[in-house]
């Protein structure tokens, strides 16, 4: 099979990969995919007390382009707030690495990834509301 | 630098010497083997025989009781469809494996779509048969058992003497797919009671396109019905032109296999060992799938735990190999041979195979080993499936979700 240039990029030079405390109030921790279908994708955003997401963190194990999907995701949400986060589509993902149809589950789950990160960090800001 | 080739069970180059045999044959000794008028078909049909003693001296078998096709594919089609034919009277059941090669489990689904009956036997973890379930399938409809010498993707080699008496015992035909298997470790089909076998010529340092099935001529004699019409070459079994070049390859092929079999294997031997015992020096949790034992000397099919095939082959891209992972094949299906070793898809996924050959050097193995380690420790440190067990938690008590 052949990738595109940005998977490949994506793939050598993976960014914004790690962990965040997951612990934390103003982190929000996604987890989606199963190993059974040979992608999982952690991702992870650290959002300021205004409302944007200062950093974010992946890791995924899956293929090149579910890698690249995710490195991408994270990529694009720093500095955005959590509604401009919101609103990412996958199909913007599959458009800039070029993904092809098989790979466009690839960009699902790392819309999903963003989506349930998103999910945890409000579900946290909800409890400290009560 | 050129890529590592460490592919030898999906092919083999043809060695240079068996393309010095092949030449000649393009373009001099042209004939039609079958032109029984003159001295361009004679020379074909003499090259032809060659070939057929060479390949027949590598089996243990008759020169007569070799049949040549177009490849395995075909010769595993007209064996299992062939005999079914041909013996309907007889029975209309055949016993064959989960894990057969897609042209022996297709050619007995066709065979279900005409109305007999198939029965799949599972493997247990270590990829063998059980005897006792094989014993117990027999029934006295039974016409075939078609079960594989060396599998393709973990190399485990199948107990296909034990399997060739028991038919034999049982008065039902013994097929084996022995693609793999042949030229690199020893197959009889005297002392292993086979009365057909599907052969490769590209699998064993010949040339693509041509293959053989052994159709064993007495004790028992044994009959197919042809698949393709026409001419009636090879003895009515197989009608078409044959190949000759190809086919002079494929002797020549078995008798350079023939003569260096045995100091090739140790080699082979060796080099995989060197291969798993340097992965395994330096990397935890990788699982060899299928017998150790009973297997290829040059094939190991190896799972990295926690990181995905596919991603893994794009970081050894220097390097050919297979992978059991789902994202290499169209279904997304992980592979069906690895499944039905009980492995989880998790592990499957993670799958791969390495096949070394006749040109594998122990350089190419010391580059591979260096290799897989790093990019495997690479893509664990990407992994959150690694975390998380690093975290101390149990993958299996994770509640996933399912996209």
């Amino acid at each position: 099979m052949a990738y595109s240039d940005k998977v490949i990029e994506h793939y050598n030079n993976p960014k914004n990969v790690g962990s965040l405390d997951k612990g934390a109030d103003n982190v929000g921790t996604g987890v989606v995919g199963a190993p059974e279908c040979g992608d999982v994708m952690k991702l992870q955003i650290q959002v300021s007390d205004d409302g944007v997401i200062e950093d974010a963190k992946f890791k995924t194990f899956g293929c090149g382009s579910a890698i690249a999907s995710s490195s991408l995701a994270t990529e694009w949400v720093k500095g955005r707030t959590v509604e401009e986060a919101a609103q990412l589509k996958n199909t913007e993902i599959v458009q800039e690495l070029s993904l092809p149809p098989i790979k466009i589950h690839c960009s699902v789950l790392a819309e999903d990834a963003i989506k349930a990160a998103l999910a945890d960090w409000q579900s946290k800001q909800d409890d400290t509301a009560e | 630098m050129d890529p590592i080739y460490m592919d030898y069970n999906a092919t083999t180059p043809t060695d240079p010497r068996v393309f010095d045999v092949m030449a000649p044959y393009f373009t001099k000794v042209f004939g039609n083997a079958a032109s029984r008028t003159h001295q361009f078909g004679w020379d074909a049909e003499e090259a032809v025989e060659k070939a057929r003693e060479q390949i027949a001296s590598l089996i243990n078998a008759h020169p007569k009781e070799i049949v040549f096709t177009s490849g395995a594919t075909e010769s595993d089609n007209l064996a299992i469809k062939g005999v079914l034919e041909m013996y309907a009277d007889k029975g209309d059941h055949v016993i064959t494996l989960e894990t057969e090669h897609k042209a022996v489990l297709d050619s007995c689904k066709a065979l279900e779509k005409a109305g007999k009956r198939v029965t799949y036997l599972g493997v247990g973890a270590d990829g063998l048969v059980s005897m006792d379930e094989l014993r117990e399938a027999i029934t006295d409809k039974t016409v075939l058992v078609s079960i594989m010498h060396a599998n393709n993707e973990i190399g485990v080699v199948q107990p296909i003497t034990e399997i060739g008496a028991l038919c034999r015992e049982n008065g039902v035909l013994f097929h084996t797919d022995a693609v793999q298997s042949v030229g690199k470790i020893a197959f009889d089909v005297e002392s292993m009671n086979v009365d057909l076998a599907a052969l490769s010529a590209h699998k064993m340092y010949g040339p693509k396109g041509v293959g053989a099935l052994y159709v064993r001529r007495r004790k028992p004699r044994v009959r197919v019905t042809p698949i393709i019409d026409g001419g009636g070459h090879e003895r009515g079994m197989r009608s078409g032109t044959l190949n000759v070049p190809g086919i002079v390859g494929f002797g020549a092929a078995a008798a350079l296999a023939e003569a260096e079999m045995d100091a090739e294997a140790k080699r082979l031997l060796s080099l995989k060992a060197r291969l798993v015992d340097g992965i395994n020096a330096k990397l935890d949790d990788v699982y060899i799938n299928g017998s150790d034992k009973s297997v290829l000397p040059g094939t190991v099919n190896m799972s990295f735990a926690y990181v995905e095939g596919e991603s893994l082959l794009m970081g050894i891209n220097d390097i050919a190999v297979s992978s059991g992972s789902a994202c290499t094949s169209a279904s997304l299906e992980p592979s069906y041979v690895l499944k039905a070793l009980g492995l989880g898809d998790e592990l499957a996924h993670s799958s791969i195979r390495f096949g070394m050959g006749r040109f594998s050097t122990e350089e190419d193995v010391d580059f591979v080993v260096d290799k897989v380690v790093s990019v495997v420790t690479r893509l664990r440190e990407l992994s959150p499936l690694w975390e998380m067990v690093q975290e101390g938690i149990d993958l299996s008590t994770v509640q996933w979700s399912s996209h």
